[in-house]
């Protein structure tokens, strides 16, 4: 792929980019200090882009659909084009949809994420977490996020979609070149062209072969739904196949990874958490928020001024959830880790129509992976903080935790 | 002590069903409602003000 790498950022406020190595390593200071001094930044880079940093800019914008639009929610150098399904559809319904059309594309998928659907899938991802701790007993140092993050959504949304689990390297493939390497690309690359149209010819056989043989998973429901009386065109389909496959998979490995990550060097938390399970569930929340994953995006509908902001249609916005939920305004004591915080109204899975459609799946695979971890290694420690690299991009997690594990 | 969602507000984030779910269920959407009637039995106070301080879409109201 093309080399279009930016150059170094030396001034957030008006040049931000948030795949600088500076924002990569460690955002938060980056955001602390824009929202103390200048809480909308704005960047030329990427064409024009907005960051607001506080909860109260990033839920205005999350809820104003009107001027708004979900059409691209990707910052990257190539704006929706003639050739991509129009608004209010977009490329991968819902997550690319407006309303009206928006609240069908979702209704038809929520009953598949309600909760009582993810509850039967725990045992399944609970066999699965200790299937891979298995394979780490009697081992010294493992990476906590090659080793066993990253393997756990790949293979609970691989069932869900009913693809080969012999596939995960290609959708890990994927994922990194749409949340990766796309922010970069330009319009006439042409290995991005060629690799869409291999995904496209992935899904296409993925199809043919549950058209053939029809099954009890999400990609025979899809074939076989009718939400308005007629099937879903054939995009649509493989619109929502891509959103589930990229949106499903990178975000909740990056928060399985983050919260090993911060128990990995927070012993007392680890002890607390191993020695009162009851704590977890106020756990997981307090990871979700101090760590949201990730950070979305919009692009101006229509001219709009936002804290005072002139916007212009065609602007992109960034959505930094992760950023909304450090705001000292909105939450006390909102750059520590307080692992039994009792209210936490955070937004690590946005806010409004948009709320992340798998967010009960995720949580339930978060909880289980780090429940079954705890179980297996209540003293696990980082074996070199200096070895943590993170995903650049709007999905951010630790992409290698070198651990050593309790002789 | 009675507990309300707003359904209009209510995107089925599923936190006051995770905190209480003596107080609320959820439809088959995922997005919640009320139990009883939304009456807070004895006792259940506390997780019903947890319910209302966790809801990141500010949907849910209690009344004494």
């Amino acid at each position: 792929m093309a080399d279009n790498r930016h150059p170094p950022v030396t001034d957030f406020a008006t040049d931000f980019d948030h795949t600088d190595p500076t924002w990569v390593n460690n955002p938060f200071p980056i955001w602390d200090e824009l929202r103390a001094t200048c809480p909308i930044a704005h960047s030329d880079r990427y064409g024009g882009t907005w960051l607001p940093v506080t909860h109260e800019h990033v839920s205005a914008i999350a809820y104003d659909t009107e001027n708004f639009t979900s059409r691209a929610v990707v910052v990257s150098e190539v704006r929706p084009g003639p050739m991509d399904l129009p608004a209010p559809i977009g490329v991968a319904p819902p997550i690319t949809s407006d309303p009206p059309f928006h609240a069908m594309a979702r209704r038809l998928l929520l009953p598949a994420f309600a909760p009582r659907k993810v509850d039967a899938l725990e045992p399944f991802t609970r066999q699965l977490c200790n299937d891979l701790l298995d394979a780490l007993e009697g081992k010294d140092i493992v990476d906590a996020a090659v080793e066993y993050a990253q393997h756990i959504p790949l293979r609970v949304i691989a069932k869900m979609l009913g693809f080969p689990a012999e596939d995960a390297d290609y959708f890990r493939h994927v994922i990194h070149l749409i949340l990766e390497e796309g922010i970069t690309v330009t319009e006439d690359d042409d290995e991005r062209l060629v690799e869409g149209q291999a995904l496209d010819a992935y899904f296409d056989n993925q199809i043919a072969d549950h058209v053939a043989n029809p099954r009890d998973d999400l990609t025979t429901f899809l074939l076989e739904a009718e939400p308005d009386g007629n099937k879903l065109m054939h995009e649509h389909v493989r619109g929502t196949m891509l959103l589930i496959l990229v949106a499903g998979i990178d975000t909740t490995w990056s928060a399985i990874g983050s919260a090993l990550w911060h128990l990995a060097h927070n012993p007392e938390d680890l002890k607390r958490l191993a020695a009162e399970p009851d704590l977890m569930p106020f756990a997981i929340e307090e990871m979700l928020r101090a760590y949201a994953p990730v950070t979305m995006a919009r692009l101006v509908a229509q001219d709009v001024e936002i804290g005072g902001c002139p916007m212009k249609e065609g602007d992109w916005v960034l959505l930094p959830f992760p950023a909304a939920n450090r705001d000292p305004e909105f939450f006390d004591r909102a750059d520590e880790v307080i692992i039994d915080r009792e209210e936490n109204r955070h937004a690590a899975f946005g806010l409004g129509i948009h709320r992340c459609l798998g967010s009960n799946l995720a949580r339930m695979e978060l909880r289980v992976a780090v429940e079954e971890w705890v179980k297996r290694f209540p003293n696990f420690e980082l074996a070199d903080p200096s070895a943590v690299t993170w995903a650049a991009g709007q999905v951010r997690g630790p992409r290698s935790i070198p651990v050593r594990l309790p002789g | 002590m009675r507990v309300h969602v707003d359904a209009e507000k209510c995107q089925g984030h599923n936190r006051c069903y995770s905190l209480a779910p003596e107080l609320f269920d959820v439809d088959d959407l995922g997005n919640a409602v009320e139990l009883n009637d939304g009456n807070v039995p004895e006792g259940l106070e506390h997780k019903a003000r947890l319910a209302v301080a966790n809801c990141p879409e500010y949907a849910i109201t209690i009344t004494e």
